[in-house]
């Protein structure tokens, strides 16, 4: 039987979840033994056009030549998976989406004609229909690998979309939250990561995109109760997953007008 | 004699560099007139997405302007902004951020020279064909990876966009035990480490000499890292403050990445500029494996860089070696308290000096932020080296020959292209 054939594409991106692949090691060996990679230009294979099982998509939609990529990728893609905060919900580039980013693209562009770039960041999902979307910025290989395995086998991935509160409970660490007034996302992102950052004594900061029913009124209540000035609790919901909605929302809500913030 | 030919030669993507780019040349009978690295990275506004943040959010986003060196967007970031609020982390945490340093250049100079460079010199297009043909040169690279994203994630939980720095120090001192599992295994990579300086020794080499200033951060006793004074070979010698007095950048039409100028002419930044400066405070052990095999620096052969990259893998193994040595665990942090400041500063990332500044206001809100990274300071050189490179290989090889030779030389730059993080105000001309 054939091997499946595999592409990994990439849009508006850090390249980071690209290097999460090339940082497998042994497992990038087994890889290529499993797959048939026929696109993926870091790693130097370069056939854009080429017709694959399965897509991985690195990256949001930022400009019209994504968007004519993504279009492609679709048509010539069995299976379209969206890989990182980018290509799931936008990534950190969606803070343009929030901000008063008009003036920034206009200054920045000398010919506006040769480098185009959308009023906004948008999803993979946004343009096309995705098959599946692997959070996290970046990815987590264990997820990357289960899910290809799981697509190898023909079976869906079971994929968390719990809170990382949870993993972070299971796992018996104490509250960064509680107990250091830290203004900490973790109630309303995603699990996955497995609770690094409050693993680590820091505070969660939205890698994963939203959780399931985020209740982000109630964590901005709280984190502005603690004492944190209400800007930074603005900004701390839209961060790496600035696209997600309930973040632009709970944003919309604790920021302070830039005027009031001029001296 | 062949005839006289205009082609207009255009690559649309090159393959194996980091991010995205594209190379257009001009040429006019046999005579280039004009090279161009075309990125076309979108931009991302970096430096405005971290405007209005708190200054503790610097190293989440500005990580995220590169996922293959993301360590070098922190680390000076956090050391400008503890300039801007007068901080001084101590011994501890600059040893251990050096350590940081260590990892995050050995894992990305051993995915440069075994995915992105060595197919070029043995004849493989990439490293899927090389690791059939060479399996234990490949695994041995990958090793190398491998502990050089363990060592990132020693105090960063991982190495994509690790979560451990912070203005003031670390979130948390890595267990003892962690350390312990870590020594073994330097001690055994310094042989793998050793005989990829051998490999790439052994390496035929294109011979290209060009005059090119070389620039690099210096500090004494060590190699620089994350700390020290700018300089380059022909004298200068500046604090990192006065960088933007002495490099200016300007837009090129074509690029999403700036170029940056030293007193208006290219240079060279990257493991090759740093051996051009600073070999001789390379730890003897490295000195003397360089001899063994011939290696010599300062060398005017860019293609020299991939042997720069190699003994700097040995270095990194050496010196993280030595700096977690007796390691014990100590405060992770000192105390931040905003206050209303600037400050700048440069480190070596893996691919090159990079500059950050940074005003704060009182409440600790990132007011402006300012971001060179090494490949826009690169670029011009890039640019300047492919236009003597190519007119000296001749433009009677056939345009696959002239894309294989171009492709091969902007590799040794190991461009990291996904680094388009700036925003000028410009005059926007409208018709």
């Amino acid at each position: 039987m054939a091997k499946a054939s595999v592409a990994v594409h990439k849009l508006t991106s850090c390249s980071g979840c690209q290097s999460v692949i090339l940082n497998m090691g042994d497992n990038l060996l087994k890889l290529i033994e499993l797959v048939d990679i026929r696109h993926f230009i870091e790693a130097g294979v370069n056939a854009p056009d080429a017709q694959v099982d399965v897509a991985f998509v690195e990256g949001s939609i930022s400009t019209h030549e994504d968007e004519e990529r993504i279009k492609r990728v679709r048509e010539q893609s069995r299976f379209v998976v969206a890989i990182g905060a980018c290509a799931c919900s936008g990534g950190v580039q969606a803070l343009r989406n929030v901000k008063d980013s008009a003036h920034w693209a206009s200054a920045v562009y000398a010919d506006p004609g040769y480098l185009d770039s959308l009023a906004d960041s948008s999803p993979v999902a946004e343009l096309i229909k995705v098959d599946l979307e692997l959070w996290g910025c970046p990815i987590s290989e264990r997820q990357l690998i289960a899910a290809i395995r799981a697509l190898l086998h023909g079976v869906a991935p079971v994929l968390p979309t719990e809170k990382v509160c949870q993993e972070c409970k299971r796992a018996g660490q104490v509250c960064v939250l509680v107990s250091q007034a830290s203004p900490c996302m973790g109630p309303v992102t995603r699990a996955g990561c497995g609770a690094l950052c409050p693993s680590f004594g820091a505070p969660c900061y939205t890698c994963f995109g939203p959780s399931e029913q985020p209740n982000c009124d109630a964590l901005g209540e709280r984190l502005v109760g603690l004492g944190i000035p209400a800007q930074q609790v603005a900004e701390r919901f839209v961060s790496i997953s600035a696209g997600a909605k309930p973040f632009q929302r709970a944003w919309a809500r604790w920021r302070i007008p830039v005027k009031e913030l001029e001296p | 004699m062949t005839d006289p030919r205009n082609i207009r030669l255009r690559v649309p993507v090159i393959t194996r560099l980091e991010g995205e780019g594209a190379l257009e040349l001009y040429c006019r009978g046999n005579r280039l007139e004009r090279a161009v690295l075309r990125i076309f990275e979108p931009p991302r506004f970096f430096e405005k997405f971290l405007e209005g943040k708190h200054y503790s959010e610097q190293p989440i986003i500005a990580s995220r302007i590169c996922g293959i060196c993301p360590i070098a967007y922190q680390m000076t970031g956090v050391r400008a902004i503890e300039h801007a609020l007068g901080l001084e982390p101590g011994d501890w945490i600059s040893r251990m951020r050096r350590m940081l340093q260590c990892g995050e250049w050995l894992q990305s100079h051993a995915l440069h020279i075994h995915f992105l460079a060595l197919p070029d010199f043995l004849g493989f297009t990439h490293m899927m064909d090389l690791a059939k043909s060479h399996p234990e040169a490949v695994r041995r690279g990958l090793r190398l990876q491998a502990l050089g994203n363990d060592l990132i994630s020693l105090s960063g939980a991982r190495s994509v966009h690790p979560v451990g720095l912070k203005v003031g120090g670390f979130h948390r001192a890595p267990a003892p035990e962690q350390v312990a599992l870590l020594q073994p295994r330097l001690q055994q990579a310094e042989e793998d480490a050793k005989a990829l300086v051998r490999w790439t020794a052994s390496l035929e080499l294109p011979e290209s000499h060009q005059a090119f200033t070389s620039v690099a951060l210096h500090h004494e006793p060590d190699y620089a890292m994350n700390e020290g004074r700018v300089r380059s070979d022909q004298g200068l010698d500046i604090a990192a403050a006065d960088y933007p007095q002495h490099f200016r950048e300007h837009q090129e039409p074509h690029s999403t990445a700036l170029y940056s100028l030293l007193n208006g002419e290219p240079y060279l930044v990257g493991p090759l500029a740093r051996m051009n400066l600073n070999f001789e405070q390379l730890p003897l052990k490295v000195r003397e494996l360089a001899a063994e095999c011939g290696i010599r620096f300062p060398s005017d052969n860019i293609y020299h860089s991939i042997r720069a990259r190699a003994l700097e893998c040995y270095f990194t193994i050496l010196e993280a070696r030595r700096l977690l040595t007796d390691y014990q665990p100590q405060p992770a942090s000192v105390p931040d308290v905003p206050r209303d400041g600037w400050g700048a500063h440069c480190t070596e990332a893996p691919r090159g000096l990079i500059y950050h500044h940074y005003r704060i206001d009182d409440a600790g809100f990132i007011r402006s932020a300012c971001i060179i990274p090494p490949t826009s300071q690169n670029q011009a050189r890039i640019e300047a080296d492919l236009y003597h490179g190519l007119s000296h290989f001749g433009l009677e090889h056939s345009d696959e020959e002239l894309q294989f030779f171009a492709e091969r030389l902007i590799r040794n730059y190991d461009p990291c292209i996904s680094c388009s993080v700036h925003f000028l105000d410009l005059r926007v001309h409208r018709s």
